[in-house]
């Protein structure tokens, strides 16, 4: 009798959990440094991340040394030099849909949003805001945004002997699928 | 009367239950998403990197390869003696070179080749890597590489000394052959140390005095200065009675100043010579009498074969 209730009870608040969050760990994530020089790109494809559908909180959480880059030297660069994976192993972001309360995702369809939130990288935290786009359809809730950080803001150190080959400004996209 | 024990037991351990929950929703339902994202994360292995900024500590390999597809280029320089002076410009009159191209095939695999101007040398070697240093959901302190490098002088045989005409002088006389097991270790951001078991054959000793087969042991290692910049050295002891008298250890010092593509290294050393079975087996020089010889590697990487970069993606 005792624990009949205890399973009920217990499945009865991961039920919940489960319908309220949803989880992908295959999130991509991959950025564009763009100079006259040399265009850097790498990408992540194991980013995980969680929305909460019933406030539309949002987490984001990568790790910095699964970015892959074209050239296997740049890639070590990166790690070593730049964002310092061994100290800080990951960027995180941490923020809300804005207006939540207003998107009906039990709809199909695509959303236009505004999410906001503190993003980590290097260690360092800043707020940041970023138009995005909901898809809902039968196979879950896809996400997409597109922002620009400035790497000093990171304290991401450039030195003035590739200045012209490493971007001030890093463009940042997301696409991420949450199934439901 | 025992009944009523037992019913009170129960509802202690209903409410217990239920403060479990309560409590456990606490943590769940708490409004950080991350805690959640990390207790989702599956065990990871990190492994070491850029336990060296490149291929060579400074003569001698470290446990660094080019990538799969990607090939390392070495142009090396050796001058002669400091204390040859002003009159040798502090050894800028004499060069030494060589010029050697390394394949990185797989992520433990390179194969490379070289050909120097001293005793006009050509090596090739295999190095291949069995172990990685790594820590996380697998732990290694180590990592174990080794390579195995076949030289051939082919200095005719009035420059070897000898008046023996040429037919004469078997071609396998001027082979030497160095297997090497490189062990480093990353102990901090800053420090790498690498110890080198090796062994050296040489199928041709000048005197009955000398041994054909020459055993060593190497330390080296790296201290990290900036992010591009380190300090460098490696020592081979070789065991005694094997050498004649007039040969010495080898001894180097270097930086490695990293400019993304490049490594340029600069280097000290008591030898002239950039193959191993010579830098091993014929160093002369005595640092103490300042028979030093500066010099310099610079370091460049092509890619060669993008394709096995991208097959090995994510596992080096």
């Amino acid at each position: 009798m005792k624990s009949i209730v205890f399973a009920l009870l217990f499945l009865g608040f991961f039920g919940s959990l489960s319908a309220q969050r949803m989880i992908s760990k295959t999130g991509h994530v991959w950025f564009v440094s763009e100079t006259g020089l040399e265009t850097i790109e790498a990408h992540n494809y194991q980013v995980g991340t969680v929305m909460d559908a019933s406030n539309g909180n949002l987490a984001f959480q990568a790790l910095m040394r699964s970015f892959q880059f074209k050239k296997a030297l740049m890639q070590e660069h990166f790690n070593e030099k730049y964002v310092e994976s061994d100290k800080f192993p990951k960027a995180t972001f941490k923020g809300q849909i804005q207006d939540f309360a207003d998107l009906d995702l039990s709809k199909e369809g695509t959303y236009d949003v505004e999410v906001a939130g503190d993003l980590t990288i290097h260690g360092v935290t800043k707020a940041v805001s970023t138009p995005g786009k909901l898809t809902v359809s039968e196979a879950g809730v896809q996400a997409k945004a597109k922002f620009t950080i400035v790497l000093e803001e990171y304290e991401v150190d450039v030195p003035a002997l590739y200045r012209s080959n490493i971007a001030e400004n890093i463009d940042i996209q997301v696409d991420v699928t949450y199934t439901k | 009367m025992f009944h009523r024990i037992q019913s009170i037991t129960y509802m202690k351990s209903y409410l217990f239950s239920l403060l479990l929950l309560i409590g456990m929703q606490g943590i769940f339902a708490q409004d950080d998403l991350l805690d959640l994202l990390d207790a989702e994360e599956e065990p990871r292995t990190d492994y070491t990197i850029a336990t060296f900024k490149t291929v060579r500590i400074i003569n001698g390999h470290s446990i660094e390869m080019p990538a799969p597809g990607v090939m390392q280029m070495i142009i090396s320089h050796r001058f002669g003696r400091l204390n040859g002076g002003l009159y040798e410009l502090y050894g800028l009159d004499q060069a030494n070179i060589r010029i050697g191209l390394e394949q990185g095939i797989t992520p433990w695999l390179t194969i490379g080749a070289g050909r120097s101007n001293i005793k006009k040398t050509y090596d090739g070697f295999v190095k291949w890597k069995l172990l990685r240093q790594s820590t996380g959901a697998r732990k290694m302190p180590v990592t174990l590489a080794g390579q195995s490098t076949a030289a051939v002088n082919t200095l005719r045989t009035a420059s070897l000394g000898l008046t023996i005409p040429e037919e004469n002088f078997k071609r396998a006389y001027r082979y030497s052959y160095v297997h090497q097991l490189l062990i480093a270790r990353k102990f901090s951001e800053r420090l790498s140390v690498q110890i080198m078991p090796t062994l050296v054959h040489r199928n041709l000793v000048p005197t009955a005095a000398e041994s054909n087969v020459v055993l060593a042991g190497g330390i080296g290692g790296r201290i990290k200065l900036t992010r591009s910049l380190t300090l460098n050295a490696e020592y081979y002891y070789v065991l005694p009675d094997q050498l004649s008298d007039e040969f010495r250890n080898y001894l180097g010092v270097g930086i490695d100043i990293e400019t993304g593509g490049h490594v340029f290294q600069l280097v000290f050393s008591n030898t002239r010579s950039m193959t191993d079975n010579l830098f091993l087996t014929e160093t002369d020089g005595d640092w103490l009498a300042g028979d030093i010889h500066f010099g310099f590697n610079v370091m460049r990487v092509f890619t060669t074969a993008n394709k096995w970069t991208q097959k090995y993606q994510g596992k080096f």
